[in-house]
């Protein structure tokens, strides 16, 4: 292929983090953001929380989900920003902003997970 | 049901006019009307001047479309009395330069279309004494509900990416494409592929969906578009690890 | 028909003076009901970022130790973080119903020749979420 855009890539984490942050996101927002803080459901204890946050396999899920979904926000509020106010002129600024904090925080998750201690 | 409607209609005369405006008529409200022959009865009786297309009036050749009351729709297939007791605004298809009246210019989306290919490609032909080209009931449902289009272009009206891009290239031309891609005598895929991975081809697409709400022939341009997102993804990624293998 | 011109002209209308051409306003998703639905499917994106976010401090919290932990929760506690995270959650569940009924039409699955209503393609993935739903909330609350 002679120009090869890397919109592909782009729309494929777009959807696989559309799938994860719709299956997985609505349940874990509601229980940490709200249920949890205001009392509403018994928080688990720090010691029975992080015990299972170190388990290997939940590191890699809590990793999944914290760094896909946030490449499907890029990919769509980039093109929300495009078409809603129409500021394509800024296309290179938005890009960066957008991919560039997914990136940030795929690298951020990384880190946070793999030191955890 | 009242007897009569209300109608205002665009009216642009490019000697004339800066900008369009509007001209009621009051036509008479018959059941079976179709907004199309209010606006020949228009013409015909009271002012002929009003411009605009319509062939078949039976909902097949995709000439009628116009925007009533700010959707997308053939005026032959929808009924007048809908509007009842109006009144019911009748203007020119939306995102297309208005030549006259209720015309548009839809030289843009000739070009696109014809951009994609819309034709069976083939890498060999097969000789006459081979027979024709055999194709089982199952290989014609793959692609039969892209065959629908009657390109009327009121997905194009519909859709608000290309009235905010004009180089995007379309539902109708792509659910097109995709006729083809998807029909098994033919091999042009990867042609048509060069011309619609780019960022004006598929990737402009937002998944709005009102192309298919628009589209009065259910082609469900949206979805084909989607579908082929999924393709055209799943060919950069394999030509991506596996560069030999697909050429 | 004359020949398209130079590349920053779009290729399809030569141009020609007299023929009008309407300028699509920046608001323009604010002229019809789905236009606008639209727009609010599409933001719904920022939703899913706070939850990240929201995740990744508590990720953090736990580095940090049991008094981090407690004080984030307190943190979130607050009426402006709850005003914020109740609309990232309603901006998120507006997300999972929009996306599985676009998949279903995004997908054209086959089984044995035949289309896969999408009806019932969506039906499953609520199935699975509730299912997976669940599944996390035993991890979490036990």
């Amino acid at each position: 292929m002679p120009k090869r855009p890397i919109e592909p890539l782009f729309w494929t984490l777009f959807s696989a983090g559309g799938v994860i942050a719709a299956f997985f996101i609505p349940l874990l927002l509601f229980f940490f953001a709200l249920a949890f803080p205001l009392g509403w459901l018994t928080p688990p204890s720090y010691e029975a929380l992080h015990h299972l946050v170190s388990l290997r396999l939940a590191r890699l899920f809590l990793f999944v989900v914290c760094s896909v979904p946030l490449f499907h926000w890029a990919h769509r509020f980039r093109y929300t920003l495009y078409d809603g106010l129409q500021i394509k002129h800024l296309n290179e600024f938005i890009n960066v902003f957008c991919y560039g904090g997914a990136i940030a925080g795929t690298v951020v998750s990384a880190y946070l997970l793999w030191n955890l201690h | 049901m009242p007897d009569t409607i209300q109608l205002d209609i665009a009216r642009y005369s490019p000697e004339r006019d800066e900008s369009p405006s509007f001209q009621s008529y009051t036509v008479p409200l018959r059941k079976d009307w179709v907004v199309l022959d209010a606006l020949n009865y228009i013409k015909d009786k009271i002012d002929g001047s009003v411009t605009f297309r319509w062939s078949c009036r039976m909902g097949v050749c995709g000439s009628c479309g116009m925007m009533v009351n700010g959707e997308p729709k053939l005026t032959c297939a929808t009924f007048l009395s809908s509007y009842s007791p109006g009144p019911a605004r009748v203007e020119p298809l939306r995102y297309f330069p208005v030549v006259r009246d209720l015309v548009v210019e839809m030289s843009d989306f000739m070009s696109k279309f014809r951009k994609v290919k819309p034709w069976l490609v083939r890498k060999e032909e097969k000789p006459i004494s081979q027979g024709e080209y055999l194709q089982t009931p199952q290989q014609l449902e793959n692609y039969k509900q892209f065959s629908m289009c009657i390109n009327c272009t009121l997905c194009y009206a519909a859709c608000p990416v290309y009235g905010l891009d004009p180089f995007f290239v379309g539902p109708a031309a792509i659910a097109m494409a995709q006729r083809y891609n998807l029909d098994s005598r033919d091999q042009g895929s990867e042609e048509r592929m060069e011309i619609l991975a780019q960022h004006e081809g598929i990737w402009g697409c937002t998944f709005v969906g009102e192309c298919t709400k628009a589209c009065p022939k259910n082609v469900d341009p949206a979805g084909s578009i989607q579908q082929y997102k999924l393709t055209a993804a799943m060919h950069w990624f394999k030509s991506l690890l596996m560069p030999k293998a697909s050429r | 028909m004359s020949a398209p011109t130079t590349r920053s002209v779009p290729p399809h209308t030569p141009y020609h003076p007299r023929w009008y051409r309407s300028h699509v306003s920046t608001y323009w998703w604010m002229q019809q009901w789905s236009y606008f639905r639209f727009v609010l499917r599409e933001l719904t994106s920022l939703g899913v970022a706070y939850s990240c976010v929201i995740l990744l401090y508590f990720i953090r919290a736990l580095s940090l130790g049991p008094q981090a932990y407690e004080a984030l929760q307190r943190r979130l506690a607050s009426p402006v973080l709850v005003l914020v995270s109740f609309i990232s959650l309603v901006l998120v569940l507006f997300h999972t119903i929009t996306w599985f009924s676009l998949s279903a039409r995004a997908m054209a699955v086959r089984v044995g020749g035949k289309r896969v209503p999408g009806l019932l393609i969506t039906a499953s993935n609520y199935v699975a979420w509730l299912v997976i739903s669940g599944v996390l909330a035993w991890f979490l609350l036990r």
